[in-house]
Formats: C-alpha cells, sequence, structure tokens
C-alpha cells in the first residue's frame, strides 16, 4: 500500500540554477480577490466586532435580510476604520538594539536622553523632595498633569511638561492615596481619617466622610465613581457627580493590600494579605470572581487597557501575568525582592518597581498570540540610586514612566510605551478649556449608571435567552428551594453511563457541599457495587481465569 | 541603537494664526471602552431629548368660527389655501403661512357638510338645505354671491371631486356626479339597487380616477365605477363607517372611519377582510387621511383627540389633544405631510406639527447630524425596555385614559364571555374569526 502510493506520487521538480521555474499558482482566487480578502482580514483583525452571524441559516427572510444588512454594516465599518488609519498622524516609539552584543536593558537614562529629540528628552527630569516622601504619584486621565503626595502631608499638583506647579498644599496629616477624578480640575486625597476632595487650586472641596481610614482609592471615569477601600476591608463606591455613595460592600479579607480597576469593564481588582485577588462590581455583595494568585501578600495588580491580562506582584517575590477572560496564569517571573507597584501602559509594557530599581518588561502578553512566551529579559532598567520605589505610573499618550520614590519623583523615558496617536474626544492631551468643559458636560450625560458593571461590558442590549418560565422562577424568591436527593435523581436518570457520566461532571467542580457530598456518596456506593459485583465473577472464573474478568 | 519617541508639538495641534483646533480620531476599539452601554445611554438621551422637545401644537388659524368646524377642505393647486366650513353655515379661506383668514361667505342656513376646490380653484359647498354652491374665493371679496349654484333632490352631505375630470361627485341619498362645464346637464346618479339609506361620504380614487367609495347610514361600504355608472361591490360591517379616504400612492388602499373607535384598512379587490385595524380612539372616529406619502394616516375623534397612525401598525404613533379642544369632526395633512390641521367643535381650526419633536427651519449641517444619530440611536435601541417606555409614553386627560381602561374591561368581558360560550357548546368547533374579519356582516357582488 505504501510502495503504490509513492508510486502514484507524481515527480518532485528538481530546482537547478540552470533553469528558471516559474511557481505555479495553485489557488483559484484571482490575484484582486485575495488582496480584497487579506485586507477584510486584516480589518477584522484591529477593528472587527467579533464572529459574524450565518445568515444562511436563517429560515425567515425579514430577519435573514435585516442581519445581513447589519452584518454588511459592520464589515463596512471596520474596513473604513482600517482605511482611516492613513489620518493617523503619530508612530509609536522604539528602542531597538543594534549588533549581538547590544542589549536594550543595558541602555542608560543618559543616552537615551542624548539621542531623542530635544522636546523629548525634556521629559526626563528629577524632583527631589526627600523631606516628606515616600511619595505617590497619579497623572490625569489626559497626561498632562501630575498628582504627588507625600506619606507626611505634601500634595502638589503640576502641569510636567511645562514644569508648572498648579498647587502645593501641606496638610499635615498622614497620606495613604492620591487620585485624580475625571478631569485636571478635581483630585481626592486618602488622608489620615477622611478622603477630601480639593480643586486644581488646593481648595478643599469636599470631605467625605463616609470614607475613613482609607487606604487605596480607584476612579471610574466613564461612571463617575470614585472607589475606595479603607483598613476594614470595606469597598465603597461613591458617585463624584451626585455625592451619593452607591454600594458599600465588606470584604470580609481585612485590609487591602492593592487595588486596581479594570478599564475594559470597569470592575475593581483587590489583591489582599492571603494571596487572593478577588473583583468586585457595585451589584454584588459578594466578589465576582475570587483567585489565589500568590503564596503570601499581594502587593499589587494592573490591568491591561483592554481587560485581557493582569499582572501581579506578591510578597512571594514572584509576578504572575493572568488571563484574565478564562483566570488562567499564563506565567511566572520572580522579581528579586517583592515589588512594590506594578503598572501597564497603553502598548502592553509592564513597568515592575522593586527595591530600588524599576524593570520594564516587554511581550509579557500579546494578544494575537495563542500561546503566550516567557520573556527571558527585561526591555528597559532604571534604578539603583538608592531612591526606595513607592510607585510607578505610565504617563498616557507619552513614552513616559513616572516612579514615586522616597527621594521624590523621577520622570523616565521609555520608548514605545506610550499611545502614539490619541483620540480627542476621549482624553485629549492638548485641550483647551473650552473643549475640556465641553468633554465635561459631554461626560456627564453619557454618564453610565452603576448597574451597568458587569464582567462583560457589552451585556446591555443582548437578547435574554432564558425561557419565560426559568426568568419568572428566578424572579421568585418565595420558590422552595430544590431538593438536592430530587434533582440528583432526576438528572441521573437512565442508564447507568448516564448517571456515571452527571457523577463524574459533578466530583470535577471544586466546590464541597451538600450535592457534592451526595453525590460522592452516590459515586462510592456505585464504586462498591462495582467491586462487589466483579469479586462475584472472579470466584466463578477460579484462580486461573479471574485475570481475564471484565474490568469496569 | 535605533531610537525613537514619541514627540508631538504643540503648535502642530492649532497651526499657528488660527482658531481652529485639531481633534485627531483613532478608531480603535482599545481607546473606546463600554462602546455598547454608552451607545445605549446616549440613545436614552435621545430619546428624553425627542420627548423633551415634542410640542405639537403650533397655534390656530385666525379666530376661528363661531360654531363648530365641520369640514375643512385643501386646494390642491397650493400649499397654503385651506377652507373651513362650519355649523351655522359660514365658510372660510384661510392662508397658513400667516394664519389669518382671507375670504369668508356666508354660504348655507345650518351645517357645511361638504367642501371641496375645484381644480380651477373654486370652493363648492354643500348643506342639508339641498344646494351646492359653487364660490370664488381667489378673485371675489368676502361674503360675495356663489357664482353658481345646484339644487338636488335630497339633503347633501358629502362633496368629491375628481382627481382630473372638471366633475364632481355629492352625495345624499343617492351619488350624483355634476360635470362643472355643463352647469344646466341633469346629474349622472350613481347608488346600490337596494339602498335607500342616506350616504353619509363619498370619494373619488387619487389614482384609478374613475372609481370611487361611499359609505352610508345603513352600515355598508360601496364601490363604484363611473366607467360603467355601476356599482361594483359593497360591504356591510357592523357598525356605520364616518368618512373614506383613498390612498394616494395605493390605487386600491383605503381607510374607513368607524363608529367603533377603529379605522380599517381595506383592499378595494377584497373587501369582506381589512388589511389593517387600527385601534386607539375610545370614540366614534369622525375623520381620516392618508399623508400626501401615504404612509401615514391621521384620524379625528369624537373623543377630542387627533392621532397619527403609521399605515401598518396597529397603535397610533401620536395623540394630540388640548384642554380646550372639542369633539373633533375633520383632520386634514397639509401638501408637505408636515402639519395637521384640526377642526372641532368648539370652532377653531388648529395646527399640529406631523411629528411632534420635530423643527423647520434651515437647520446646520452639524445639527442635522446630531438628529440623525439620534434618530438611529432609538432606532437601535428602541427595543430596550426603557428607551421603549419613554418612547412610547403619552400623557392623556384623564377623562380619555379612563374611557379607555373601561372600554379594555368591557372588551376583555365581551371576549371572556364569548370564550366561555365557546367551551360549552358547538361554537367550539368553529374556527375563530380573526380582527380583521369580525367586523365585516355581509358582501355583496
Amino acid at each position: 500500500m505504501g510502495a503504490e502510493t509513492a508510486v502514484a506520487r507524481p515527480p518532485t521538480a528538481r530546482k537547478s540554477d540552470a533553469i528558471v521555474t516559474k511557481e505555479r499558482r495553485t489557488d483559484i482566487a484571482t490575484r484582486a480577490e485575495r488582496e480584497k480578502a487579506r485586507r477584510i482580514r486584516e480589518a477584522n483583525q484591529a477593528y472587527g466586532r467579533g464572529k459574524q452571524i450565518n445568515t444562511k441559516q436563517i429560515k425567515d427572510k425579514k430577519l435573514r435580510r435585516n442581519l445581513k444588512e447589519l452584518e454588511n454594516k459592520y464589515q463596512n465599518a471596520a474596513l473604513k476604520a482600517k482605511d482611516a488609519e492613513i489620518l493617523l498622524e503619530n508612530e509609536s516609539g522604539f528602542l531597538e538594539a543594534e549588533g549581538e552584543l547590544e542589549r536594550t536593558y543595558k541602555v542608560r537614562q543618559d543616552e537615551i536622553v542624548a539621542n531623542v529629540a530635544v522636546e523629548t528628552a525634556k521629559k526626563r527630569f528629577e524632583l527631589n523632595l526627600d523631606q516628606l516622601g515616600p511619595y505617590l504619584c497619579d497623572y490625569s486621565r489626559n497626561g498632562r498633569e501630575l498628582l504627588l503626595g507625600g506619606r507626611k502631608g505634601h500634595v502638589a499638583t503640576m502641569d510636567w511638561r511645562e514644569g508648572k506647579l498648579g498647587c502645593e498644599i501641606q496638610l499635615g496629616e498622614t497620606i495613604r492615596d492620591v487620585k485624580w477624578l475625571h478631569n485636571n480640575q478635581f483630585f481626592a486625597v486618602a488622608q489620615k481619617k477622611y478622603v477630601y476632595i480639593y480643586d486644581r487650586n488646593g481648595v478643599e472641596l469636599h470631605c467625605l466622610r463616609k470614607h475613613s481610614e482609607v487606604t487605596h482609592m480607584e476612579f471610574l471615569p466613564y461612571h463617575f465613581l470614585l472607589a475606595t477601600m479603607n483598613t476594614g476591608g470595606v469597598l465603597k463606591y461613591q458617585d463624584t457627580s451626585t455625592g451619593q455613595v452607591v454600594a458599600e460592600i465588606p470584604s470580609r479579607l481585612g485590609p487591602p493590600c492593592s487595588l486596581t480597576h479594570n478599564p475594559y469593564n470597569a470592575i475593581i481588582h483587590a489583591g489582599h494579605q492571603n494571596g487572593t485577588v478577588t473583583l468586585w462590581s457595585p451589584n454584588s455583595a459578594e466578589p465576582v470572581v475570587k483567585l489565589l494568585a500568590h503564596r503570601g501578600p499581594v502587593r499589587s495588580i494592573a490591568v491591561d487597557r483592554e481587560g485581557r491580562y493582569m499582572v501581579s506582584a506578591g510578597q512571594d517575590a514572584k509576578m504572575a501575568v493572568w488571563d484574565i477572560r478564562m483566570f488562567k496564569e499564563v506565567n511566572t517571573y520572580s522579581t528579586y525582592t517583592p515589588a512594590s507597584s506594578v503598572a501597564i501602559s497603553d502598548t502592553g509594557l509592564t513597568a515592575v518597581g522593586w527595591g530600588t530599581s524599576t524593570t520594564i518588561w516587554k511581550g509579557l502578553f500579546n494578544k494575537n498570540a495563542a500561546t503566550q512566551e516567557r520573556v527571558t529579559h527585561p526591555y528597559m532598567k532604571w534604578g539603583r540610586e538608592g531612591k526606595t520605589v513607592e510607585r510607578v505610573r505610565w504617563c498616557p499618550y507619552e513614552d513616559v514612566l513616572g516612579i514615586s520614590h522616597d527621594k521624590g519623583f523621577s520622570s523616565i523615558i521609555i520608548p514605545g510605551a506610550g499611545e502614539a496617536n490619541f483620540d480627542a474626544f476621549e482624553a485629549n492631551p492638548f485641550e483647551t478649556n473650552k473643549q475640556r468643559q465641553e468633554t465635561e458636560v459631554r461626560g456627564l450625560l453619557n454618564k453610565l449608571s452603576p448597574e451597568m458593571i458587569a464582567l462583560d461590558p457589552n451585556f446591555i442590549g443582548n437578547i435574554d435567552l432564558r425561557s419565560d418560565a426559568q426568568r419568572k422562577a428566578e424572579k421568585d424568591l418565595d420558590a422552595k428551594p430544590t431538593d438536592i436527593a430530587e434533582e440528583i435523581r432526576n438528572r441521573a436518570r437512565g442508564k447507568n453511563g448516564a448517571l456515571k457520566k452527571y457523577l463524574r461532571k459533578q466530583r470535577k467542580r471544586n466546590i464541597i457541599d451538600e450535592k457534592r457530598m451526595r453525590v460522592d456518596e452516590l459515586w462510592k456506593e456505585q464504586q462498591k457495587k462495582n467491586d462487589k459485583k466483579r469479586q462475584e465473577v472472579e470466584e466463578d472464573l477460579g484462580p486461573a481465569l479471574s485475570r481475564f474478568a471484565k474490568k469496569e | 541603537m535605533k531610537i525613537k519617541a514619541i514627540s508631538r508639538s504643540v503648535s502642530a495641534q492649532q497651526p499657528p494664526g488660527t482658531d481652529t483646533v485639531k481633534q485627531p480620531r483613532n478608531l480603535d476599539s482599545a481607546i473606546h471602552p463600554f462602546e455598547r452601554a454608552r451607545e445605549y445611554k446616549r440613545a436614552l438621551n435621545a430619546v428624553k431629548l425627542e420627548r423633551m422637545h415634542a410640542a405639537p401644537f403650533v397655534g390656530q388659524l385666525g379666530r376661528g368660527h363661531v360654531d363648530g368646524v365641520y369640514s375643512i377642505a385643501k386646494d390642491p393647486n397650493s400649499l397654503e389655501r385651506f377652507s373651513s366650513g362650519s355649523g351655522d353655515g359660514v365658510v372660510k379661506v384661510w392662508d397658513l403661512a400667516t394664519r389669518e383668514e382671507i375670504w369668508h361667505a356666508t354660504a348655507h342656513e345650518n351645517i357645511v357638510k361638504g367642501l371641496e376646490w375645484t381644480r380651477d380653484q373654486k370652493l363648492l359647498t354643500c348643506a342639508a338645505d339641498r344646494s351646492i354652491k359653487l364660490f370664488d374665493p381667489y378673485n371675489l371679496p368676502s361674503e360675495s354671491a356663489p357664482i353658481s349654484s345646484w339644487l338636488g333632490a335630497g339633503a347633501f352631505t358629502s362633496l368629491s371631486h375628481h382627481r382630473s375630470r372638471n366633475a364632481f361627485a355629492a352625495a345624499s341619498s343617492v351619488i350624483s356626479i355634476y360635470d362643472l362645464e355643463r352647469h344646466t346637464a341633469a346629474p349622472e346618479v350613481l347608488h346600490w339597487p337596494t339602498s335607500t339609506d342616506i350616504i353619509t361620504n363619498v370619494a373619488f380614487n387619487y389614482v384609478e380616477t374613475s372609481v370611487l367609495a361611499s359609505c352610508s347610514n345603513d352600515r355598508s361600504i360601496v364601490i363604484y365605477d363611473l366607467r360603467t355608472s355601476t356599482p361594483v361591490t359593497k360591504s356591510v360591517l357592523t357598525f356605520a363607517c364616518n368618512r373614506i379616504a383613498w390612498s394616494p400612492m395605493e390605487a386600491f388602499n383605503f381607510a374607513a372611519a368607524s363608529e367603533d373607535h377603529n379605522v380599517y384598512l381595506f383592499d378595494m379587490r377584497k373587501i369582506d377582510r381589512a388589511r389593517n385595524v387600527l385601534k386607539g380612539h375610545v370614540a366614534a372616529v369622525m375623520d381620516v387621511e392618508f399623508s400626501p406619502t401615504g404612509e401615514e394616516l391621521v384620524t379625528a375623534s369624537w373623543d377630542r383627540t387627533v392621532r397619527l397612525w403609521e399605515r401598518d401598525r396597529g397603535h397610533s404613533r401620536d395623540v394630540y389633544h388640548t384642554k380646550r379642544m372639542q369633539r373633533v369632526m375633520s383632520a386634514k395633512w397639509t401638501p408637505d405631510a408636515k402639519y395637521v390641521l384640526s377642526g372641532s367643535d368648539d370652532g377653531n381650526v388648529r395646527i399640529w406639527r406631523a411629528n411632534a419633536s420635530q423643527r423647520q427651519g434651515i437647520k446646520s449641517a452639524r445639527h442635522r447630524q446630531a438628529l440623525e444619530y439620534n434618530d438611529a440611536l432609538i432606532k437601535r435601541f428602541g427595543h430596550m425596555p426603557e428607551i421603549n417606555r419613554i418612547k412610547r409614553h403619552r400623557h392623556l386627560p384623564k377623562v380619555i385614559k379612563k374611557a379607555g381602561e373601561i372600554k379594555n374591561e368591557e372588551l376583555k368581558s365581551i371576549k371572556r364571555r364569548e370564550e366561555n360560550e365557546r367551551k360549552h357548546s358547538s361554537k367550539q368547533f368553529q374556527a375563530r374569526k380573526s380582527e380583521r374579519e369580525k367586523m365585516v356582516l355581509a358582501r355583496e357582488k
């Protein structure tokens, strides 16, 4: 058989230099068609909205036509968005090694400053504030303004590009966190007892007495929600546009170690002392997801802007990359000392501040790759100057990393970190006062309600596929709880195989509850029955033949 | 080492010497999070804005009539000339642009039942005093005598002018077709052989110009053909109809405003079944008219409201009412389909916007774009309960709301009784009649 196929195979053309061979085209599509297909594929990869609906299977003519029209509209939108790429003005930066011996992580800041444009070189600066540190930092949403807060009560804002000081206040009490609100007009400071809101001139506007002893703050710009977590581990959401406390959720996990939000779906990620990371939405009293990330307190968390990957750093001197669509660990890396702060830039660079130095990693995750590779070398490094890093933050839309430490603040240039092309209708680094005001009004008009926060941010407008009876049953709070024994009996009805399959499936669940206990009992019973049966058969067959008894 | 870092200059954002600031876009979905949630929110805002700007009432024409307005007619050759006839026999001609009266005459001694413009812009009126009169409001002064008049055998109830010929139909107990070119000639008479009752309304088809339909007090709708001078078909409904209106676009479709609170859309080829039933009024429908595009309808009702309908929807698109508007006897679209006129028992002729939240006048491109975007958003998220609720909500006077509730209750109880009867009698073996066939009692050919 093998020999026959070998004979039937046509003789392969041998390559020789003497004869010019032209590769034959084997596919039927013309060049134009292939070009078109490629264009559509590329557009869908960059701007598509997921899988298309197969309209050919739909029987209802009207529905089919409507859906076809809709699909065409989506396709056209993707193609037009792809075509509009030629209007993008800027290209993102990069740092590449030339030659085999050069390494990008060996490039020092002074070399970079010497080699980039003068305007860009100005973005590298140091602020020596060694009296009231360690400092915390935060960039405003468009990356224009910087907010610094010293542990011992020093708060300052500045337009860092122009080096202009906005306001500077001396609060005289412990500062635990600082946060810009929706624009550069307001910022929140978590002080010793309460959270205070100041305006850009440093005038105290509000004292949020409901937020006491807050250690971590996050701001959700599209919902206008300030989320805080205090030493008691209570997560509070306050609407900064109306002043209402939207939700107050006790985490029951003690004081948090870290807090961040997922910019994709506005879920709050909190890291705890016991190594878990919990995901919260204001709509549930329980965490939406709880995952064990580290053996030891989770010191810092960061989520990439598309909400696909999370990087967490723990006291166990490990940095873990998580796929938060599946809640699976992608890779772990070790940090020499426990990292104090992690941040992910718009282009996916990850900055990790540990001890007195900061490491920048490139390609820890890649959304277009099927499997994530383990990175061996960092992209860049900074530090070893005796400044203990407190917090690292990427400046939006710039190739700049802000590092606040116990001696002040350092702004360093990391080529390739920022999103090169901003969208003026989202966040505009060059906005005028008028534009800022308009953006604020528009933002308030389009403020999303806290009920819309869920793991899938696009759930709204989807069709509820549950049946009417099911929906009613779920609404009915007075309904009797389902009898577990009854349920198992019903589900495992049928032949022996069905029961087995059901039990096997149930046993895979990693939650021990009443149902699971019952299932285990049943399983054991069945095993016993099987064993007994087998023994009988073996006895029948006798000692010599018993080994041929059928195994279940 | 190859190196490049982002470097944007401030001056590039606003080139020197200009006021315009660049607003670059980046369509990458990563920097536009919550796409659908934000769109939904915008749709919600849009639908709220639309309801906020809904101000259907524009104003009234002049100082109205002394008595109730029973008929309105529009001049087919003009966008702005309207005439209205009232209960005391006075006919007035209005200019829509200035909303002022430009001509008036006392045409009859009692209710002006029918009013129609001829193709040469003269005004025909008829009343129960057995006379039809022809006025010339464009050329003669107010209160001038009619140019000519006809005396019929019975009281006239309605007029309808032929689309192209210089002839008109007048309804009494028969339909008489008068030829305007031959004043003295006896009219051509059409009637259903067995019918003797008063014909309440007659209407010429706009497309198939020699077809006309009538409705009469014996609850029948009859269709005639002028070419053979015979009635063609007749359908008897459970209730009498008040008005018949042909679709200006589809030759065979017409609407009948019924006493049973509903409007029925019929296909004249098959009048034993309605094409659609428009439900919503809580009293008899007095007048109905298709919009010039044939897509929408306006109805006037005894329940003091004017309703606007989409042709292929069962419920009204909008309800118009004011505190002072009494029983509405007539409603007409303006020829540009942007406004609706209504004449009511209180003697006023009111102008309403056909689209309550739309404003006329020149709009900037940005404004127009924003409105279009909002419309698209509302359409896209129209199925969401919150948006649908806001979109559909109309405030109704308490009386009408209550009447609607009572009517609903009554209909339900009738239905319940019928169903109970079905359960325990031989009726259960009969097929249920569809809502579109229920009102047809019989059809004759």
